[in-house]
């Protein structure tokens, strides 16, 4: 690669140079021997044993650093506090190493093992610092180990150290490129990643290490179209300006026919167009069958990936971010209709309020632009005009721009406003605006001669600059129809006399010159003048005035002989060795002598051949072949590292390629889903649960069932935003009389629902769950617990199975207590209609299940819309509990793996059932129910393609041959989950369809409990002090004061058994992990209030964290 | 991406470098100078430059230059946003952009460096999130951290930066919650000598400073949103319910910040608040002119206009000027010929007027040029598009925070230009 290879030139050469440098500082030379000193006190202090001394050391060296001084012998002193505890030493040392490893290699070899060590520290911020700073040392030795530490980062759980492997493939790749096929591979992976933190990092590798590989990309397209709007800002400009790429070299030029119709003009127009419809056909034909028919009126049809892309890119307009705005822009211009790129002008106009830096790049892209496009400025032309107060650079862009708007409608308000430009105090910028009008004047036809006046009016300006500019131009109009204005030569000729800027004398000589015919009585004259002051002229002038000779000579040798030889005479003994060369080999040609070979006769065709007139062109004309907004466009020379665009493809390959193995639910209804998403919480993504609360608020069967209810939208803030009045009403059933009521018809009502289904069920599994959940239940004391919360939203909605018809099985019932959790709207009605209404709406419900929204509009006409407000609340209760993978939950809590309706009837649900795996005791066992709602039976009903992460295995559940229609069968399988919350993803076949889903489990589903006495649990806690120990202060919410209520919660939260217990302030439970079996401990003590303390300790660290805050959230909820 | 990063001051020594990839000598720089000293003005340094090894990006901003080194092929307007970034994290850090702050906080600068970029690819260049890794420098921090040995630097990893929402910290708290928005709106226009109207727009921005404890969402809207003709956001506001209801939904980050930027277009007629009637001529003869300006409101919606100032760029044979203000006082910078008239309130009983005579270089052509007028001003509680808020509301938190909207109209880009159409192309006639 060119680019690396240079970077290491580089390198090479940079190292030799930091040396000799500090020699040259002429700062650093006065007080060298003091320097040195200094520098033996800062040994002395990084020797010390107070971290306060080594901080005040460190600070001092890279204080030095920072003003590029050499601090290198420091090195050995510096690298031994690598391992200090204090984090800001540690810091600095990091600063320092990476500033001068390269220099000392073997001593900077010194610190490796600490940052080996580092790599598998539980606190993911120094395993990402170790890895940054290791990555950075650029040191050929360690290549080896920094391509191990990245592989292991990229597999990491945090998506933040994945983000920083990814940051660290380009820095091991500039130190060794012989690494790019392992590199690849690791890319290939990141490029999977889901988080949105890690896309641009990893796509910024990509484009640096392998932008060739296009074919990485096609699997990950269309999430990176999605996921693009969460994407922080930098990431975004290098994603776009990736996609823009990619999207030359896989879709269809969409502007095809139009431009197809622009070259072939005139009366063939149509026959070209309809010829060219027809090969469209062809290629439409092989790529998609089914669109013939309507290509045939249509012929170029818009590959629904080009329009998502176009789609998703477009709110990006309004980013804050100049550089996100233009890489937005530029993509529009490269790949969207015609018809749709004006949408970028107003964006980049807004641009131009900005930092002058931004507004240069951008008038440059703009200037680009509006030759190919110039329709799409036009409106904002007025934003182009130019103030006193812009600097010239910018003035100068603004009038390219101008200039390339010009019109014939808009030309009189151009040219009038030029015209105040002219009397401007900048004269750069005088000159560029005369040279504007010039340009005008050739493209418009119409305007050419006002131009031409106005301009001859400025030839009695007085400022010489504007005078001599606008010859230049003239002498460039006039080129163009020199018989019709040889009174504007002749006024020209006159100001010889007054004119002294050399580049203007030069050209009105060569006008005189050319067209001496049509101005035969001054050019002789003219040329006696200069002949006078031949020797005072700058050297273009004289060449010049050598050239007026010889074509006078030529035509009119009887009036211009003598002062022709005398101009050549005086040229001959010319200092300038250009013009003596000019004089004698002008005299060989003219003036026929014996020696002149035959050249001569030719003397008048190569003297006074007709010149085409110059075309003023703009400097930004073609410098769109360049991706605009890259350094290359804005040089106009390709920069190293620049990728190509290409051109578009003849025929679309292969649309298909972009098929994702995703989920089908999440495909079938991604595009409303992602729409009414970003309505809602546009910037929250997918990402994965192990980072906090904000994020597990958005599980995938969150918003699955959010695009099902079909009124996400209306209150999508208030969902989004009301963590505390969910809370509220969720514990609201003491405080909250008026709800009290309703809640206990509704618990009687979900006694009733639940035996029925009970009954029902055929599967043994399901019951014994029943019976767990009700035994559960009755442990309960009476104050108002979750689960019961959670059952109730399941029986609000459920109502219609109960009443209408029995027949509906428990899987379904689960199912829609997910949907109603996202359906506010829906539940007031239930409540109101309970007393009259009832019947009806519940018909409702069932007839319209599966096509969600016109249920909620008929039941909505009954709501007072306080009502609606009031009990807001309590939906909002369940949409924050049920994707919150950690909902307490005494009762099983069960997750959706297949919804009925992705999965054609087919719904799939899981949980975890606690009980040991018999079959490998270090899986965790997984519950999982079948529910055919279909009319037809499924068969073969099995899984297979597990898609894991490394060390993952799972143990599949035995085929189910035929689940006849409206059954439900329940199987147990087992996955070992490495003791991660990654989740297991697989594919769930049926004979006729393939599913993917993903099973993730919370935290506290890794673990299996184990019984201890107080001793042992005392003795085990004491081997896990130290760094194994997390403790967490906390405040117990009021429905959780007693021990029972702690008790259950925290058994709900994580599946650990009780430890016996001296004290009754004090809660202990023990579990091991299921893969590694590593011991779990949780102590939970409660002091006087409400204030109590959560002690968790394992050597698995990670798992630690999670559980203290899976059951902190249990604890305060 | 980013190579390198070097701090330049305004007399061109190098006072900061620091290098993301291996170490370039700062003799790059040179290419730099020798385009500095080209230009003559900082404003006009190319901020893009080639040199034969390397790329230069600079911005020139608070009298730095901030110069980056680039090797590759990188989108010019993300290192030039960068930069801005870094400068604008300075301006957040120590409360001002300067060489002394930055020579001063060098350390903190360093490490506020190690952490915006990695391999020269940013990686958290949001202030929220560097704050927590890195705590902005007080003086009671200083002394506390002398007194039990503790840094400045977190040790964990600041939520924002795994959240979606890398804006906003965590656990915020306050005792007093507030929300101050600022709404400033800036008329950008071209009148010309007669007081038309050339061109006209509003730039209008919405300032935050917003002070919640916990998680709050809040949601603000207009009464009159349609005004609105092009906007951007910052990150937090969700643009799919801004594009359907027409309200800005977003969580806010904690403490300062740009909300939105708005554009009132031309179409909607753009109130002018000020006219200035001017006369200013040089006669032909004894190299002397005269100057007399009159300022008065125009379309002020019965607000008072305050801190008015014009500057005038004088032609450079203007010597000095001997005039008599009414109201304010007027200075004349002999070597930047700048006229600058301070006036202060403006009392539309009676209109302040500057006028007197200027005095030319003996000798001197009459001048040409016609000096444009810049006008200055600024309009208290008024938004002079007519936008107003409507509400605010906050979701996800039970407190009752104190609100408050100010509205603030200033003169952006506001020049009286002196046309005249008499020089050519009218003579011509329309074409």
């Amino acid at each position: 690669m060119s680019a690396s290879s240079a970077f290491n030139d580089e390198k090479g050469g940079s190292s030799s140079v930091g040396e000799p440098e500090y020699g040259h500082d002429p700062a650093s030379g006065g007080i060298f021997s003091s320097d040195y000193k200094r520098h033996d006190d800062l040994k002395e202090m990084l020797d010390s044993n107070k971290d306060s001394l080594k901080l005040e050391a460190m600070k001092r060296i890279v204080a030095m650093i920072a003003r590029g001084k050499n601090a290198s012998d420091l090195f050995p002193a510096v690298v031994k506090n690598v391992a200090c505890k204090n984090i800001e030493v540690k810091k600095l040392v990091y600063v320092y190493l990476v500033r001068y490893a390269e220099e000392q290699q073997d001593l900077a070899l010194l610190s490796i093992s600490t940052f080996q060590r580092g790599l598998k520290d539980p606190n993911q911020l120094i395993r990402a610092s170790a890895l940054r700073v290791l990555s950075s040392i650029r040191v050929t030795i360690i290549v080896p180990i920094m391509m191990l530490a990245i592989k292991e980062a990229a597999s990491d759980m945090s998506p933040y150290v994945r983000k920083t492997a990814a940051h660290a493939i380009p820095k091991l790749y500039s130190l060794d490129p012989e690494q790019k096929d392992q590199l690849i591979e690791v890319i290939e992976k990141l490029l999977a990643d889901k988080t949105t933190l890690v896309a641009g990092s990893v796509v910024m590798a990509f484009e640096e290490v392998c932008p060739e590989r296009i074919d990485l990309i096609h699997k990950n397209y269309r999430k990176l179209c999605n996921l693009l709007i969460d994407v922080e800002e930098w990431g975004q400009v290098v994603i776009i300006n990736m996609l823009t790429r990619y999207a030359r070299t896989q879709f269809l030029n969409p502007n095809i026919n139009e431009s197809l119709l622009e070259e072939g003009g005139g009366g063939e127009k149509t026959f070209y167009g309809s010829d060219d419809e027809e090969d469209e056909d062809e290629e439409d034909k092989e790529k998609k069958a089914e669109a013939a028919a309507m290509a045939k009126r249509k012929p170029y049809v818009m590959d629904p990936d080009h329009r998502l892309l176009l789609r998703n890119t477009k709110p990006l307009l309004q980013s804050r971010n100049a550089a996100v705005v233009m890489a937005v822009a530029q993509l529009y211009f490269h790949l969207a209709p015609k018809a749709e790129v004006g949408v970028i002008a107003k964006a980049l106009v807004r641009l131009l309020r900005s930092h002058s830096e931004v507004q240069f790049v951008v008038l440059q892209n703009v200037a680009t632009m509006t030759i190919k496009r110039r329709g799409m400025f036009e409106p904002y032309l007025k934003s182009f005009y130019i103030r006193s107060t812009d600097p010239t650079q910018i003035k100068i862009l603004k009038l390219e721009v101008l200039t390339n708007l010009a019109n014939e409608t808009n030309i009189s308000t151009i040219l009038r406003e030029f015209q105040t430009y002219i009397k401007s105090m900048d004269k750069d910028f005088v000159a560029a605006t005369i040279q504007a009008i010039g340009r005008c004047a050739t493209n418009i036809g119409e305007v050419r001669d006002t131009c031409l006046n106005g301009l001859v009016q400025l030839l009695s300006n007085r400022d010489e600059l504007v005078v001599a500019e606008s010859v230049v131009v003239i002498k460039k109009l006039l080129q163009m129809q020199p018989e019709k204005h040889s009174d504007i030569i002749k006024h020209m000729a006159k100001l010889t006399d007054n004119i002294q800027v050399p580049m203007a004398r030069a050209s009105i000589l060569w006008l005189i010159g050319e067209y001496c015919e049509h101005v035969p009585k001054i050019a002789p004259d003219v040329l006696r003048k200069m002949a006078k002051s031949f020797t005072n002229e700058e050297d273009i002038v004289k060449l010049q005035i050598i050239n007026l000779a010889a074509k006078l000579y030529l035509t009119n040798s009887k009036q211009t002989k003598l002062l022709t030889q005398y101009v050549l005479n005086l040229a001959k003994y010319d200092q300038n060795y250009d013009i003596r060369d000019r004089a004698r080999f002008i005299r060989q040609l003219i003036v026929p002598t014996d020696k002149s070979g035959a050249l001569s006769k030719y003397a008048k065709k190569l003297f006074l051949a007709l010149k085409p007139a110059p075309v003023l062109e703009s400097p930004f004309k073609d410098r769109d072949h360049f991706q605009l907004g890259s350094l290359s466009h804005l040089l106009n020379a390709k920069a190293g590292g620049y990728q190509e665009l290409p051109d578009w493809p003849e025929a679309a390959p292969d649309p298909s390629v972009r098929n994702v193995e995703v989920p089908e639910w999440t495909k079938c209804s991604s595009r409303e889903k992602r729409k009414e998403k970003k309505v809602e919480k546009p910037f929250y993504s997918d990402s994965e649960g192990e980072s906090g609360p904000t994020e597990s608020a958005d599980s995938e069967s969150d918003s699955a069932s959010a695009s099902e209810s079909g009124s996400g939208s209306g209150s999508g803030s208030e969902e989004s935003g009301s963590g505390s009045e969910s809370e509220e009403s969720e514990e609201g059933s003491e405080s909250e009389e008026e709800e009290e009521e309703e809640e206990e018809k509704e618990k009687k009502k979900k006694k009733k629902e639940l035996k029925k289904p009970v009954q029902e069920s055929e599967s043994e599994q399901s019951s014994e769950e029943e019976e767990r959940k009700r035994k559960n239940k009755q442990q309960k004391s009476d104050s108002e617990s979750e689960s019961d919360e959670e059952e109730e939203s399941v029986s609000e909605s459920s109502q219609s199975e109960e009443e209408s018809e029995d027949s509906e099985s428990e899987a379904e019932v689960k199912q829609k207590k997910k949907t109603a959790a996202s359906k506010p709207p829906s539940k007031p009605a239930k409540k109101e209609n309970k007393k009259e209404k009832k019947e009806m709406s519940l018909l409702d419900l069932d007839d319209f299940e599966p096509t969600p929204s016109p249920q909620v509009t008929p039941v909505n006409t009954f709501l007072s819309s306080s009502l609606v407000t009031d009990l807001e609340g309590l939906s909002l209760t369940d949409t924050v509990l049920a994707p919150a993978t950690i909902a307490p939950s005494s009762a099983l809590k069960s997750f959706e793996l297949l919804h009925r309706i992705t999965g054609e009837g087919l719904s799939v649900e899981y949980c975890f059932s606690r009980q040991p795996f018999s079959p490998d005791p270090h899986m965790v066992a997984v519950q999982i129910q079948f529910t055919n709602s279909a009319a037809t039976e499924a068969k073969n009903l099995h899984m297979e393609d597990a898609k894991l992460q490394s060390g993952m295995r799972v143990k599949e559940f035995p085929e189910i041959e035929v689940l006849p229609a409206g059954e439900t069968t329940t199987v147990v399988m087992g996955i070992d989950f490495c003791d991660s919350t990654q989740a297991a993803n697989f594919q769930l076949c049926t004979h006729t369809r393939k599913f993917f889903v993903s099973i993730q489990p919370p935290v506290g589903e890794l673990m299996t409990p184990v019984f201890m006495t107080e001793n042992e649990f005392k003795k085990e806690q004491g081997q896990l002090m130290g760094m194994n120990e997390i403790t967490e202060k906390l405040t117990l919410s009021d429905k959780c004061q007693n021990e029972h209520a702690i008790v259950q919660r925290v058994t709900t939260a994580a599946n650990l058994s009780r430890v016996p217990c001296g004290s009754d302030k004090e809660c202990r439970f023990a579990g091991r992990t299921v893969t590694s079996g590593s011991l779990v401990l949780v102590t939970v003590a409660t002091k006087e209030e409400r204030a109590a303390q959560l002690t968790v300790n394992c050597e698995k660290m990670v798992i630690g964290t999670m559980l203290v805050k899976d059951i902190l959230l249990a604890l305060t909820q | 991406m980013i190579n390198s990063l070097f701090l330049i001051n305004h007399s061109g020594d190098i006072f900061l470098e620091k290098h993301w990839k291996s170490v370039i000598s700062r003799s790059v720089c040179d290419y730099f100078f020798e385009a500095k000293e080209k230009a003559v003005e900082p404003e006009n340094v190319p901020p893009v430059l080639q040199t034969p090894h390397h790329y230069l990006i600079s911005i020139y901003r608070d009298k730095l230059f901030f110069l980056s080194v680039i090797q590759t092929e990188v989108p010019p307007l993300f290192v030039i946003e960068f930069l801005h970034r870094v400068a604008e994290m300075f301006q957040d850090y120590f409360g001002e952009c300067s060489e002394m702050v930055i020579k001063d906080n060098v350390v903190i600068v360093y490490e506020l460096l190690e952490e915006m970029l990695d391999n020269g690819f940013p990686l958290a260049t949001e202030s929220n999130v560097l704050k927590e890794m890195i705590r902005p420098p007080t003086i009671l921090r200083s002394v506390v951290n002398t007194l039990t040995g503790s840094s400045n630097v977190g040790e964990t990893l600041p939520t924002g930066q795994l959240s979606t929402i890398p804006w906003r910290r965590a656990g915020v708290k306050y005792t007093n919650n507030e929300a101050y928005f600022d709404v400033i709106e800036e008329i950008d226009a071209i009148l010309d000598k007669s007081g038309t109207t050339v061109f006209a727009e509003i730039q209008g921005v919405i300032e935050a400073c917003v002070k919640l404890s916990g998680m709050p969402d809040l949601t603000l809207s207009f009464m009159n949103p349609r005004l609105l003709d092009d906007v951007s956001f910052h990150p937090c506001v969700r643009f799919k319910r801004w594009e359907s209801e027409r309200v800005l939904s977003f969580i806010p980050p904690d403490g300062n910040f740009t909300l939105m930027t708005y554009h009132v277009s031309a179409q909607n007629l753009v109130a002018i608040p000020v006219y200035v009637k001017q006369n200013i001529s040089f006669f032909e003869s004894g190299s002397c002119g005269r100057l007399d300006l009159t300022v008065g409101p125009k379309q002020t919606m019965g607000k008072t206009v305050e801190g008015m100032m014009i500057t005038v760029h004088m032609p450079k044979a203007v010597l000095s000027a001997n005039l008599t203000a009414t109201q304010g006082t007027y200075t004349y910078d002999l070597a930047t010929k700048v006229l600058v008239w301070d006036i202060g309130k403006l009392n539309p009983q009676k209109l302040p007027n500057l006028r007197g005579s200027l005095s030319l270089q003996s000798g001197a052509p009459k001048p040409e040029e016609n000096p444009s007028l810049n006008i200055d001003l600024k309009i208290q509680q008024l938004a002079i598009s007519g936008l107003k808020v409507n509400r605010l509301d906050m979701y996800g938190e039970k407190y009752k925070p104190f609100k408050g909207v100010k509205y603030v109209t200033k003169a952006g880009k506001f020049q009286v230009i002196r046309h005249d159409w008499t020089v050519f192309l009218a003579c011509k006639g329309k074409p």
